[in-house]
Parts: structure tokens; sequence; C-alpha cells
């Protein structure tokens, strides 16, 4: 029997693994009333609201819809809405 | 710039050990060599052949992770490689306060030159929600279950960062990661200065703690409100600068938020109980100057 004692992988390969899948809510940004703090970037737990000009917008392939960044936005402009998928 | 840790890892939906490690690892920037011991964060980052860490990453066993960054930070020593690399241990609580304890208290007592994070989730999550050394007192977990002849967890949380600064560790902190750059600060500092320091971040975990995923942040954020979570530094073994509350919030508030402390407001004496967690957080309040 061959035993593997340790291994040696690629960095950063859990990529392949899109968690958007995981999702039954998901975030929704009313831009109106976002300042752009990034408290919602600073807070995402799978960093993955990235910063696209000047605005804060979820990669939905990973987004797991936990809801913190609409818990943590202090104008409220983050709503969790139910997916129709 | 490249997350340094990659999104696709397997951390619940809201995990707190999530955002600990994406805040040591800010703090420590890309110049670390990571050491995890068996749990959450070392399971959910690496399934084989996949691998979340943009930095290099090594799994100690779940009781050596101070025995492996010792090596680690020696050979580099010894190679003239050490430079501006931060040997950085990130492990859980129980990995910390128990299985890995003897190992690290080595690591200290030798005085390498490494961080020490323990991700402070308050029990053994990855096997289960069994109680550690970190588990606050009347906390239910699968062992130490409140039901008709217990409140839970009848031992009260190890003083871990009073343990860590009696071994002469020059930066002792705690941080919380409802406050990030507090946290990012203190591992910065903590990689900066020379020698064995340790850190202790609350990570509250939606799973094992049973709340909403939600609600992560506002969870954490009331333990330092209340008082049950006072976050200082200690500088070659002394108190310094130890966060200021304003208003602190009755417990109650932090308890009623958690399913492990939902038995305390049902069953008959529960009052008692919480009274007496309050007096935990009256105590920490005058000992850290709170207010
Ligand atoms: C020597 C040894 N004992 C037990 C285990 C099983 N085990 C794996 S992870 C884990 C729990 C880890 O708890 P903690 O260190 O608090 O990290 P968490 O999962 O809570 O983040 C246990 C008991 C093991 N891997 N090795
Ligand atoms: S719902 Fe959770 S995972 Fe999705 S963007 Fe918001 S904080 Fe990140
Ligand atoms: S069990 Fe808790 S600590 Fe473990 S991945 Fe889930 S939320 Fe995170
Ligand atoms: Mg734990």
């Amino acid at each position: 029997m061959k035993v593997i004692h340790a291994a040696i992988v690629k960095p950063g390969t859990t990529l392949v693994n899109k968690t958007g899948g995981w999702r039954t809510f998901m975030p929704e940004c009313n831009y109106e009333l976002c300042n752009g703090c990034g408290i919602c970037e600073t807070y995402c737990p799978d960093s993955v609201i990235v910063k696209d000009g000047d605005r804060y917008a979820p990669n939905l392939d990973y987004c797991k819809g936990c809801g913190i960044c609409a818990n943590v936005c202090p104008k409220d402009a983050i709503t969790m809405i139910l997916e129709g998928k | 710039m490249t997350q340094l840790l990659a999104p696709g890892h397997r951390m619940c939906a809201g995990c707190g050990d999530a955002l600990a490690t994406k805040f040591a690892l800010k703090g420590a920037g890309d110049r670390c060599i990571v050491v995890s011991p068996t749990g959450c964060i070392e399971v959910s980052t690496t399934p084989y052949p996949e691998s979340s860490w943009n930095v290099p990453w090594i799994h100690s066993l779940f009781d050596n992770a101070g025995a492996v960054a010792a090596g680690i930070e020696w050979g580099l020593k010894k190679l003239g490689k050490k430079e501006d690399t931060t040997v950085m241990v990130i492990a859980g609580d129980g990995a910390t306060f128990d299985i890995g304890l003897q190992a690290m208290s080595g690591a200290f007592e030798r005085g390498h030159d490494m961080v020490y994070v323990c991700v402070d989730n308050e029990a053994y999550m990855n096997t289960g929600i069994q109680r550690s050394g970190a588990t606050p007192y009347d906390a239910s977990t699968t062992t130490s279950p409140a039901g008709k002849v217990s409140f839970g967890n009848p031992l009260p949380k190890k003083n871990m960062p009073a343990i860590m600064a009696d071994h002469g560790s020059p930066y002792v902190a705690t941080a919380s990661i409802a406050y990030a750059k507090d946290a990012i600060r203190k591992v910065a500092r903590a990689a900066e200065i020379e020698g064995p320091a340790y850190i202790q971040i609350h990570a509250p975990c939606c799973t094992g703690w049973k709340f909403d995923s939600s609600k992560t942040v506002e969870v954490g954020r009331l333990a330092v409100e209340a008082g049950l979570w006072p976050m200082y530094e200690m500088i070659d073994g002394r108190i310094e600068k130890a966060k200021k509350i304003r208003d602190r919030k009755p417990v109650e508030e932090y308890l009623r938020m958690q399913g492990r402390f939902k038995h305390l407001f049902t069953m008959e004496g529960g009052e008692e109980e919480i009274a007496r967690i309050q007096a935990i957080a009256d105590w920490n309040a005058e000992y850290y100057e709170m207010e």
C-alpha cells in the first residue's frame, strides 16, 4: 500500500470551488443609499466583496449569502433577498 | 491585490474564524509563513488537492504547532533567511488552551520570534462543539450539555493571555473580529516585535453558538460592550490600554442572542446563573479598568 505522509499543493486553488451554490439569500445593494465606506468588504468572511470603480459588489460565484454585509452596513443599503434559481 | 486567503474555502457561511484568519493575514502581510494545527480553519481551507492559502502554509499536528513554528523560525535563522519573514501560528482555542499548550509553552520559553494567533471560538468546533478550556461558564456544548442536572459548562474560561504573558512574552493582546482595524493593527504590532507574541481573537461561531449567520459581527461586538471580552495589550507582562467601554451593556443582551445560553432563560435558577455571569463582566470592568 502506498502511504502519502505529506503533500504540497498549489496556492489559492480553492477558487475551483464556487461556494455561491450554498446561498439561499442574496445581498442586493441600493447604490442610492451606499456611501462607499467599504465596511461590507471588511467584514465579508469570504472576501468576495470587491471594489468596482467606487462601488462595492459581491462576487456571486462565491458569496455564501451569510448576510453579514447587510447586517454591518451603516446605511442599511444592503438587503438580503430570496434568490430565485 | 490577490487575497492572501482565497475564496472557495468551506468554512460555514458567516464564520468568525474566517474573519479572524483574514485579519491575521492582513496584519502580518504577505511575507509570512503560517502554521495551522487541525481545526475548522485547517480542514476547510485545505481539502486535498486544494488550498486557499496564498502564503506558505503548513499543517502541523493538532498538538505541536508551537514546535513546528519554532523549527521554521530556527531554520530560517540558521540559513540567514529570517530577515523580515513573520512565522505565524493560526490555531483554534482547543489547540491552544488544551492540546497544544505544552509545545507552545516550550516555544515561548525558548523565546522564538513568532506570532501565535489563537482564534477563539470557545469550543472544539470542527469535531462538533465539544467544550475546551476556552468555553465560557454555562455555555451548553455536546460535552457540557445543559439539562435537568446542569447549566452547561461548570468551569470558568482559562485566562490564557495571562499564562502567555507569564512566559515572558514581550507582547500579548486580545482582539475581536468585530473590531477589524484594531485586530489588524495588533497582529502587525506583534509581527514587528522580536520574540514570541500571543494574540487571542474572539471569533463567534454561528454554528456552535447557535445564532443566525448574519449576526457574527454583532455578537462579537456585544461581547465587548458587555464586558465579557476585555480588549487589551500587555507589554512585557504589563497591561497597557484596555479598551474603554461607555455604557456597558447587561450580559443578558449578549447571552440572549445565542442558543448555547438559551437554557439560562428557560430553566429554573437561570436568573442566578445570569447574575454570576454578570459578576464576571463586573470583575473584568474593574480589573481591566474599562470604565
Ligand atoms: C491529537 C488529536 N486529537 C484529536 C483530534 C480531532 N480534532 C480535530 S479538529 C478538533 C477540534 C479543534 O478545535 P479548535 O482547536 O478549538 O479549533 P476549531 O475547530 O474550533 O476552530 C479535534 C478534537 C486530532 N486531529 N488530533
Ligand atoms: S452575504 Fe456574506 S458572503 Fe455574501 S457578500 Fe455578504 S458578507 Fe460576503
Ligand atoms: S463550525 Fe464555526 S468555526 Fe467552524 S467553520 Fe463553521 S462557523 Fe466557522
Ligand atoms: Mg475552537
